[in-house]
């Protein structure tokens, strides 16, 4: 049985996913869309934190709505006019997408309830991520270490800030 | 009433599907690459609602999304400069305006 605090943590969090994702393709403004980018990002940290995944949520929050949200409103104030709403859709691009995604959450719902025998299980109890226990699976090379991986996003990140400044340098 | 898994896969998946729609309908690239990354963001719950659940004891599905959420943000600073230098050269940033590189 769980907590009632928890419960109504989890409906105000799913209803907020729900509304602001679907707000975040509908809305006319890009940067109301933004904006409510952000919350969905803010809901989904919520969920990192209620599954006890201190430091993902923490990660979720610095780097998604710290980092990438201020990205992405410095690009929108760069190239839009202030007060510009985006045009109208036409009906047949607005059928296409409905369509097709309603097709893909038919076929991942009934994948999901038909096949999928897993989802009734409740959540235990007593999983403590501890950061030390993060590092030291980050930097270790056994069997569930993930120093290949770091390594080569460290790599990555390098190519992208060449990549940026390349890119993005007057000719 | 209990917190099954399915309760945090369904938000997930309307999430994925407003997603395909708004990478559908959208025309504006950067309002493209904001439904990109709720796509992305939906894969994230996913990863992390699964290993909680199913495999409590490892932290597998918890490195997927930090290294997903680090490449999401190595993905969308090049694609926002990219986007910022066509609106540099074409003064525009709709993709049915922007079709000098169609065949």
């Amino acid at each position: 049985m769980e907590s009632v605090g928890n419960l109504i943590l989890y409906f105000i969090v799913a209803i907020a996913i729900i509304v602001f994702s679907v707000l975040t393709v509908t809305t006319r403004k890009i940067l109301r869309s933004a904006t409510y980018l952000l919350f969905v990002l803010f809901a989904t940290a919520i969920i990192y934190f209620q599954m006890d995944y201190q430091f993902l949520g923490a990660v979720q929050i610095a780097v998604y709505a710290g980092g990438i949200l201020v990205l992405f409103v410095f690009a929108i104030m760069l190239t839009q006019r202030p007060g510009e709403d985006a045009a109208p859709l036409s009906s047949h691009k607005r059928w296409l997408g409905l369509s097709a995604a309603l097709a893909g959450v038919a076929v991942c719902g009934y994948a999901l309830f038909s096949y999928a025998d897993f989802g009734g299980r409740l959540l235990s109890s007593g999983v403590d991520v501890t950061m030390d226990k993060i590092g030291h699976f980050l930097l270790s090379t056994d069997k569930f270490g993930y120093l290949l991986p770091f390594e080569a996003i460290s790599v990555l990140l390098l190519a992208c800030i060449i990549g940026g400044v390349v890119i993005a340098r007057r000719r | 009433m209990d917190l099954t898994l399915f309760m945090y896969l369904i938000p997930s998946l309307i999430m994925f599907g407003c997603g395909v729609y708004g990478f559908i309908t959208r025309k504006n690239m950067i309002a493209i690459m904001i439904s990109l990354e709720l796509m992305l963001n939906s894969v994230d719950i996913n990863f992390v609602v699964f290993n909680r659940y199913l495999f409590p004891g490892q932290m597998d599905g918890m490195f997927f999304s930090l290294f997903a959420i680090a490449i999401a943000a190595a993905e969308t600073a090049l694609a926002l400069a990219i986007i910022i230098n066509v609106f540099r050269i074409a003064k525009n940033v709709d993709i049915n305006q922007i079709t000098k590189l169609k065949f």
